[in-house]
């Protein structure tokens, strides 16, 4: 049998060509899944999926379900969602704003931190039925890669991320903590972010970033 | 986790209704009131809390904090946030603003109201799983924690029954604060001194408080701050932020010719409930403001620890902890 190595396992035009036309990114991936795989293993936990079809007069609403308006980054959005959902997997899976991240989703990693109201909280730790009418903001309503917020672009100049999943918590909370009460000193910016925990440790540039940001405001 | 009912409670007298169906207000209510949800929803996505309904307090206007009697009256939704960071409880009651700034995190702070706070359940990982025994989370079903890993667990208050730890800091001051709790009831309003509010284990570790179903904390009351008092928060842990307590201590004191005229001495992480510490108390009244009478307090304090097999080093850590707050506090 012919020893298959790299140098001689090259590939046919036949399997290239498969291969282009099933490469797919990461996240059109997921949202694929969002919308099937996902809908299929966890249908009762996602009553919508990225923006629901607005309901008509006298359509019944998903078993369980309620109605909800939430106002996320401006914008009013009208769903129906199971008390049990999360905000922040109503955010992630319902509205389609993968921006915030579920990392331990009980409170001990800061990665799902968003705004409510102005103020930074943890959105794995609350209902989203319990925030019809406020004000909620997102990584993906702070900025965008064409216009970032200054603290996005800060994290981008001091490189104040490894693997980047803890990183919109870190910014959102990064955000907030501007308007607190916090010292002047690294230490102070240190003890303002200990709510966010980053495993590759990038605390360091991350420190950079936020005090720069500070200088600058 | 399971499917519930939600309600969102436009008055209070509607949430108290609503919580009377439940035959508890204790372990396994069927009804939960939320107010920042950093302890209930945590404990519902694990299973350990399974409430058919749950009722959003959060439109109730119950979040002020306001003059009362000379002292302070607490709203039960002031968020953890805004207590610790109110110019009247940093000047006359530091040990509270000390106290919850050292919990949780910024973000949980914002979330977490006081009465919320006040309700925090165990950190015990036997309660938080529901393949182990508990008799906290099932009444009568054993406790895995005595012989397991129970080096964050109770020395003091503790039962054959339970060694589970209250995790406050909030409480822990409150405690050594004499702060009272205001509840509205099914038959009127009662106010119950925080000393009385939680039950030791016992026999019946599931029945945590003095609350009855269709009870709503409205407030949480300070009285006027001791003539002369100085407090202070000391938490001890295996982090320096972001971690529950190891040992803790709360106090206030007053002195006049370098004797000690009040004390409350409270500690956490150490006791099945915030813990009072009298006995520490009977010791430091009337008596100099000395290291060695520190001692002697502390000595007393936890004459009657129950350590288990990994936390016998709480029973040294709380005495040296009470001693340095003493210490740092009457030297203020």
């Amino acid at each position: 049998m012919a020893k298959v190595t790299e140098e001689n396992a090259e590939k046919s035009p036949d399997v290239e060509s498969q291969e282009k036309e099933t490469r797919f990114s990461r996240r059109a991936f997921l949202s694929g899944l969002g919308a099937t795989g996902m809908a299929a293993t966890a249908q009762p936990l996602m009553a919508a999926v990225a923006e629901p079809p607005a309901r008509q007069a006298g359509e019944a609403a998903e078993a369980g379900t309620v109605s909800l308006v939430l106002r996320v980054n401006g914008v009013e959005r009208r769903l129906q969602v199971e008390p049990r959902v999360a905000l922040l997997d109503c955010l992630r899976e319902n509205l389609n704003l993968p921006g915030t991240k579920k990392g331990c989703d009980h409170g001990q990693c800061g990665a799902c931190t968003v705004h409510v109201n102005g103020r930074r909280v943890l959105s794995c730790m609350s209902f989203a039925v319990m925030h019809a009418n406020a004000e909620i903001t997102t990584i993906e309503g702070l900025g965008s890669p064409e216009k970032m917020h200054p603290m996005q672009a800060s994290f981008v100049e001091h490189d104040a991320y490894q693997c980047g999943y803890c990183t919109s918590g870190q910014i959102m909370s990064a955000v907030a903590m501007l308007k607190e009460n916090v010292g002047p000193t690294d230490d102070d910016v240190r003890h303002a972010m200990y709510g966010n925990i980053c495993r590759c440790g990038a605390y360091p540039n991350i420190v950079a970033a936020v005090q720069q940001v500070r200088r600058l405001s | 986790m399971e499917q519930f009912g939600f309600v969102s409670a436009r008055s209070e007298a509607q949430a108290a209704e609503a919580a009377a169906r439940s035959a508890t207000a204790q372990i396994g209510a069927s009804v939960r009131y939320v107010a920042g949800g950093t302890n209930l929803v945590d404990l519902m996505k694990l299973d350990v809390e399974r409430p058919k309904q749950v009722v959003d307090i959060n439109a109730l206007e119950m979040s002020r904090i306001e003059p009362m009697n000379g002292g302070l009256r607490i709203g039960a939704l002031a968020r953890n946030s805004d207590v610790a960071n109110d110019a009247t409880v940093k000047r006359d009651y530091a040990v509270l603003s000390q106290a919850i700034l050292s919990g949780a995190s910024p973000q949980i702070r914002n979330m977490a109201s006081t009465a919320g706070n006040l309700l925090q359940r165990t950190r015990c990982p036997y309660f938080r799983d529901l393949a182990q025994k508990c008799n906290k989370r099932e009444p009568g079903s054993g406790c895995d924690a005595m012989e397991g890993h129970n080096r964050m667990l109770a020395i003091l208050g503790t039962s054959e029954h339970c060694i589970a730890t209250n995790p406050s800091d909030q409480n822990v001051a409150l405690m050594a604060l004499d702060a009272v709790v205001e509840i509205r009831g099914k038959s009127g309003n009662r106010n119950v001194p925080i000393a009385e509010f939680y039950n030791l284990p016992g026999t019946t570790p599931h029945i945590e408080t003095v609350l009855e179903p269709g009870d709503l904390i409205t407030a949480v009351r300070l009285p006027a701050p001791v003539e002369g008092a100085k407090t202070g928060y000391l938490k001890l842990r295996d982090r320096a932020a972001y971690e529950f307590a190891v040992a803790s201590a709360a106090i206030v004191l007053s002195m006049s010719g370098g004797r000690v005229t009040h004390a409350r001495v409270a500690l956490g992480g150490v006791g099945t409930v915030p813990w009072r510490a009298r006995e520490a108390e009977a010791v430091l009244v009337g008596q100099p403001a000395t290291r060695e009478q520190f001692v002697r307090a502390a000595e007393a304090a936890l004459k009657d620890a129950k350590p288990r097999s990994e936390n016998g080093f709480k029973v040294e850590l709380a005495k040296r902890c009470m001693v340095h707050a003493l210490t740092t506090v009457s030297a203020a």
